[in-house]
Formats: C-alpha cells, structure tokens, sequence
C-alpha cells in the first residue's frame, strides 16, 4: 500500500464539498461505486512508487501527487463559443457537447440533435432519468482494483458525457466531446467522463478533445469507457491539447464484441506530464483493432503512451501504428502490449512506434511487448528512433528551401502517415497545425 | 547581385585549384574549369575520379572539406553561400541519387522551393493556379506519371522516373547553372530520351550546364560544347565535343596513357 502524501487529504476534503452538491436523488449503484471507488484510491493514491511498477516505470507522478489542486464546482460562465473554436476543431454540422470543468453546458454545445433512438447527453442528467444502460456499463470496463487515477475519477463521477446508439442505428453526423478547463486563479483538477455504448451493428465517429483556456498547470484526470457492440463499427478521436504545463492523465477502456471493428487516433501535444493509457479488449471473435497515435514533445515536456491489447478470443486483429517527434529535454514513453490469451488461436497483431528526435537531449523509452499463449498467431512489433536524415535535408536545401523551412516539412512528412488517415478535415487541419506549434523551437526558427 | 547581371565575357562559373577531402582522403586535387553562360561542359571520367564530388561541392553538400583553392559563381564566393542560398541563386544540383521525402508532397515541395527561390529574384510568387499550370506543362514535357506528381517526393519511384523528376524540378526552378550528376546512368533509351529533351529545351545563351558522365552514351543526344577527361582528382584533359566519342572508343586507359607520357593537353 502506497503511503498517503498530506495532499490526498485535500482530495478527500474535496469529494466531501462534492457530496454536498450532488442531487438528493440518486441512484443507490452510483452511490456504491462512488464509495468504493473513494476507498480504493485511500488505499491505492498515485502510482508513485516506480519499483516493480512495469506500468508506470518510466513516469515519475510524484508533481502531480505532491502539489494541490482545486475542484472547480463551475466555470461554465467564463466561457465564450469563440473561445473554443480557436483551439479546438469545429464544425457546426457535428454534434457538438461541450463540458467545462467536467461539467456538461448546454449553452456551449449545439450543432446537429442526435436522431430518435440516439442518446447523446449529459451523464449527469442520462443517470438521473433512467440508469439502464448506464449502471450495465460504467465503470464496469474501467474498473479501478488497481489504478488510483481511475478511482479518483470514478469517486468524482457526476457529469461527462454519454452516447450511446440502440442497435443497428447508424450515426451519421461526428460526434465530438469538447473538455475544457477553465482559470479558477489557481491549479485545478478535473475528472472528465465518458460512456459510449455502441449496439451491435450501430455506427459512430467520436472525437474527444481536451483543451484548456488557461496556462495554469490544470489536472485532468480523464476516464472514457467505450463498448463497440456485435458488428458495430466506432471510430474514435482523441485530442489532447491542452497547454504546454497542463498535467493529464487519461485511462480509455474498449470492450469489443464479435465481428466489431474499434479505430482509433490519438494525438497528443506536449503537456507537463502527459500519459494516455489505452487498453483494448478484443473479447469475440472477428473483432479488431486499429489504433494510430501521434505525439509531439519539446522544452521538458514528458509523454506517456501506454497500450494493451488484449486478445482474448480467437480470429482477433490488431494493428497499433504510433509515432512521435520529440524536441528539446522532453521525454516520451511508449509501451504497446499485446497479450494473446490461451486459445485465441489466428491471432494477428502487428506493431510499430516510430519516432523523429530532434535534439541530442530528447530521451525516449520505447517498449513494444508480445506475450503470447496459443500457437498458431501472426505477431509482429517494432521500434525506431531516428533523427533528421542529412541527405533529405541537403536535397530539399539544394532546391532553396532554408532549413528551417525544410525541417518543417521533414516533420510535417513523418507525421503524414497519421495526419493523412484522418477522415474528418477539421481533425486533420487542426492536428497538423498542433504539430508545428508544439515545437516553439523549430517555430521560432522559422520566424512565423 | 544577379549572377544573371554579370556581363558576358565574365565566366559564370570559376573553379580554380580545388582541393577537396572527404573523410581525410583527398578526392579532387587542384581542379580547374571555367564555364561561360550558354555554355554545356561535359565532364568525363572513370569511377572515384572525383566527378560526383565536384558538383557536391558546388551544390554545398557538407560531407566536403575544401582544403584549397576557390570558387566564383557570378564573380561571387560560392563556398561561402549556404547551400539554400546557392539553389536561390541559380544553382540547381540535379542528383546522382534523388533522395526519397516520404509524407512530403512532390508538388507542395517544389511549390515551396519556386516560392523561395522566386522571392529571392523578386519576383512575385505564383499563384497555386499559375503554378498548376507551370507545373503540369513542365510535368508534360518529361513524360512524368501524373499519379507521380501527386505522391510524395520520388518515394517508389523508379530510377528512372526519379531522374525525370530532378529534370521536371530543373525546369519549373529555371535555374542559370545547372549540375547534373550522372543523370544518365541507370536510364533506358526512352527515359534517356526524355532527360536529354528536357536538358536541350533548358539550354539558352543565359544558362550554363556542367554535365557530369561516366558513358559517352547521353552525349549522343546533348552535344556538348566542351569536353573535359577528370582522372584522380584532375582534370588532364578538354577538347570539343569530338573529344567524347575519341573517349569511347579509345578509352580512360588512353588518356592517361596520353598524359603520363606527357602529351600536351589540350584546352
């Protein structure tokens, strides 16, 4: 049991004030979970610990463990619609939800309604007009036992978002899930929540983005549970870009069912501390998985990709392609773990993470890891870390790009091969403007 | 100041006792060559006789050490410009091996680089229209794959196409001293063909071409008005265009013969 640091006290005062505020209706499950996941994290806290700790051992949590955050209770106010349209994508045809602070505001979000049958909400609101689907599925794939994050925010639980489609129902119009923190005058944390059901054979785009409105160094502590139904198809994005001293720590869970198919991109712009850890169930056969990711570092940034896929039945497919750039003294992590489970014969799991470093002082961890239990799979994994090929900075310099011009390009080319998989354009033109701007260096280089 | 602007009896171009080193071997050692606007030379040898470094050199690559001697372009210091600056200048380095930019776009990236090196002559930049069009009538002319044009930077294209390419980025660049390091090798006739429509197209009384071979076999198709032998870092030998075909059938072996036995050489 990890000792308890005196700021974990201030979490603990904190969910005191936010009992108070919830509705005195309320569902005795969500109370339950509530109170166990709050007793968990007592026992759990932070992964400080890094001894023996494979999960976490190349992330040092002890800033975010030692310092203190507010619980903003509001900040839905401050907030203007052109606020969000700057840095984050927008399009007015999507469905767009809008959470400030971890809570959902109507006035924000708009765009399309969701079709009859759709649910696409509040959690909040979803939980106190009928529980059904919701109590079947949260916090049933992210479960807390053992993850003191994941308790936290499943202790903080009130508000986040909820989609989810009845069976055979597609979705044609994006849905996209807007988390924005606020400046409440000092550092804030924030328990974002997320619950899409996917009914089998449904049909849905979900773009998550997390941005900030302030340079305060927030905390978000994101939870997202996601259930690709029997045949059912989600494409799903998830943006990080929030400011460059933010701290985030984002846990995403995928049941997949049979014949499903669950493909993902995740692009992350340099925070303080960063980690995203995704884990994907492919518990049916015929399920599989694309999972794509992108991450940018500089100054003394550190970002934490964590990967599991879980093949737990047989005929199951996955392909996880992730690359990064990394500038300055930041450092990333990238640790992409297959585990094919006994009898999950025919197997296919592929997986490489690529990455650009672009200082000598850049430190990267990458750890591609296969267990394997049944005979009869197809595995692959592979690791590279290179800096700028010389001879393709000579060529494009011999036709009278200047190098810092060239070095741009080279970056914006070894992203490509993420940033052109990208369906929806404002996605795309947002990612790839977060490129550049993540690296101040090479930016200011260029004199724009 | 234009190299352009230079009047005519000046040369463009003035190599003058070169000495360059690569990893502490001396590769060319005390090179002359004078080239004068409207000019093509040809500059002939065997392998390792210092033909690639030459036209590295001139371009900026930075694996060189130039030990000694010096280089004018337009009456200015060519080894002081970086290697950007020389391409905006009129320096275009058509390469042995074009290297592959993967995720770069072919037409983004010569967009950018007619961009650069417009503004530099200031000039205005052309619209994405105006350049489309200059892009695909010049695409026309080498016989390039439109697919290609599209794809990034010479990634899966094959020796040939990627040298149609360089040739493709030489003219939409126009540049005024063009450097073409063994374009030919590797190509078929038809691709050859096409190379050496595009190089002749190129060539005016304002342009220079120094056109580095090992084979007589693309002078066939581009006549070169001057014709000079390097061997081991020299050159020991210039003469016409008739000098090439004596090359061919005579062989290196020939020449070096002629010079060690201290044959004069001819200018």
């Amino acid at each position: 049991m990890a000792k308890t640091p005196a700021t974990y006290d201030t979490y603990l005062a904190e969910h005191r004030e936010f009992e108070k505020g919830l509705p005195t209706q309320r569902p005795e499950w969500l109370e339950r979970t509530r109170e166990r996941a709050l007793s968990r994290f007592r026992e759990l806290g932070f992964p400080t610990a890094r001894r023996g700790n494979e999960a976490w051992k190349y992330t040092n949590v002890a800033p975010i463990a030692n310092a203190s955050f507010s619980y903003p209770l509001n900040g839905a106010s401050q907030v203007e619609p052109a606020d969000l349209t700057g840095i984050a994508p927008w399009d007015d045809t999507w469905i767009n939800l809008v959470f400030v602070n971890g809570r959902y505001s109507q006035a924000l979000s708009g765009g399309q309604a969701a079709p009859d049958g759709a649910r696409v909400t509040s959690l909040g609101a979803a939980i106190a007009a009928d529980g059904g689907v919701i109590e079947e599925h949260l916090a049933q794939h992210a479960t807390f036992e053992h993850d003191g994050f994941t308790a936290l925010n499943t202790a903080f639980i009130r508000d986040g978002a909820l989609v989810h489609l009845p069976d055979g129902e597609p979705l044609q119009s994006p849905l996209h899930l807007i988390f924005v923190t606020t400046d409440s005058g000092q550092p804030a944390v924030t328990y974002p929540r997320t619950l899409v059901v996917a009914g089998a054979h449904s049909k849905v785009t979900v773009v998550e983005t997390y941005v900030s409105l302030s340079a305060t160094p927030n905390f978000t502590n994101a939870v997202t549970e996601i259930v690709v139904g029997d045949g059912a198809q989600v494409e799903h994005y998830r943006l990080l870009l929030e400011s460059a001293d933010a701290f985030h720590v984002g846990t995403s869970r995928v049941y997949q069912g049979r014949d499903s198919t669950f493909a993902s991109t995740s692009f992350a712009r340099g925070v303080a501390i960063g980690r995203h850890d995704l884990r994907v169930l492919l518990d049916a056969p015929g399920s599989s998985c694309l999972l794509r990711g992108l991450y940018v570092t500089s100054g003394t940034q550190h970002m934490d990709n964590y990967l599991n896929i879980d093949h737990a039945k047989p005929h199951t497919t996955s392909r996880l392609k992730y690359k990064g750039i990394l500038d300055g003294a930041s450092r990333a992590v990238f640790g992409g773990m297959v585990l094919v489970r006994p009898g999950a014969v025919k197997a296919d799991a592929q997986q490489t993470d690529k990455n650009l470093i672009l200082s000598d002082e850049a430190e990267l961890d990458s750890k591609p890891g296969l267990e394997i239990y049944a005979d009869d799979v197809q595995c692959g994994h592979g690791a590279t870390a290179g800096s700028i090929a010389e001879d393709a900075m000579f060529y494009m310099r011999s036709r009278g790009l200047d190098s810092e011009t060239a070095t741009a390009y080279l970056i914006r080319g070894f992203a490509s091969e993420i940033t052109d998989a990208i369906d929806l354009e404002p996605v795309r033109a947002c990612v790839e403007a977060a490129i550049l701007g993540a690296l101040p260096r090479i930016q200011a280089g260029r004199g724009s | 100041m234009n190299a352009r602007s230079e009047t005519r009896n000046q040369p463009l171009l003035e190599v003058r006792n070169l000495h360059v080193s690569a990893g502490g071997v001396e590769i060319l050692k005390g090179l002359d060559l004078s080239v004068n606007l409207g000019a093509v030379h040809a500059i002939m040898g065997p392998n390792g006789s210092g033909k690639s470094t030459l036209t590295n050199v001139l371009a900026g690559r930075p694996d060189y050490e130039v030990t000694e001697g010096k280089v004018l372009y337009g009456g200015r210091d060519l080894l002081a410009m970086a290697p950007d600056e020389r391409a905006r200048e009129g320096v275009f380095l058509a390469f042995q091996y074009p290297v592959e930019l993967p995720g770069v776009r072919n037409r983004e990236f010569l967009r950018a680089a007619l961009d650069a090196v417009r503004e530099h002559r200031g000039l205005q930049k052309l619209s994405v229209r105006e350049f489309n069009k200059l892009h695909e009538e010049k695409a026309g002319e080498v016989e390039m794959d439109p697919d290609l044009i599209k794809r990034s930077v010479n990634e899966g294209f094959s020796g040939g196409e990627k040298k149609r390419n360089e040739i493709l980025q030489m003219t939409v660049l126009d540049p005024t001293l063009a450097l073409l390091d063994e374009t030919d090798s590797g190509l078929d006739i038809d691709a050859l063909q096409t190379v050496a429509r595009g190089v002749n197209k190129f060539r005016s009384p304002s342009k220079a071409i120094v056109l580095v071979t090992h084979y007589q076999r693309i002078l066939n198709y581009i006549t070169p008005d001057h014709v000079h032998v390097l061997i081991e870092g020299r050159i020991v030998k210039s003469g016409g265009s008739e000098l090439a075909h004596e090359l061919e059938s005579k062989g290196y072996e020939w020449v070096k013969k002629t010079v060690q036995s201290g044959s004069e050489v001819g200018v």
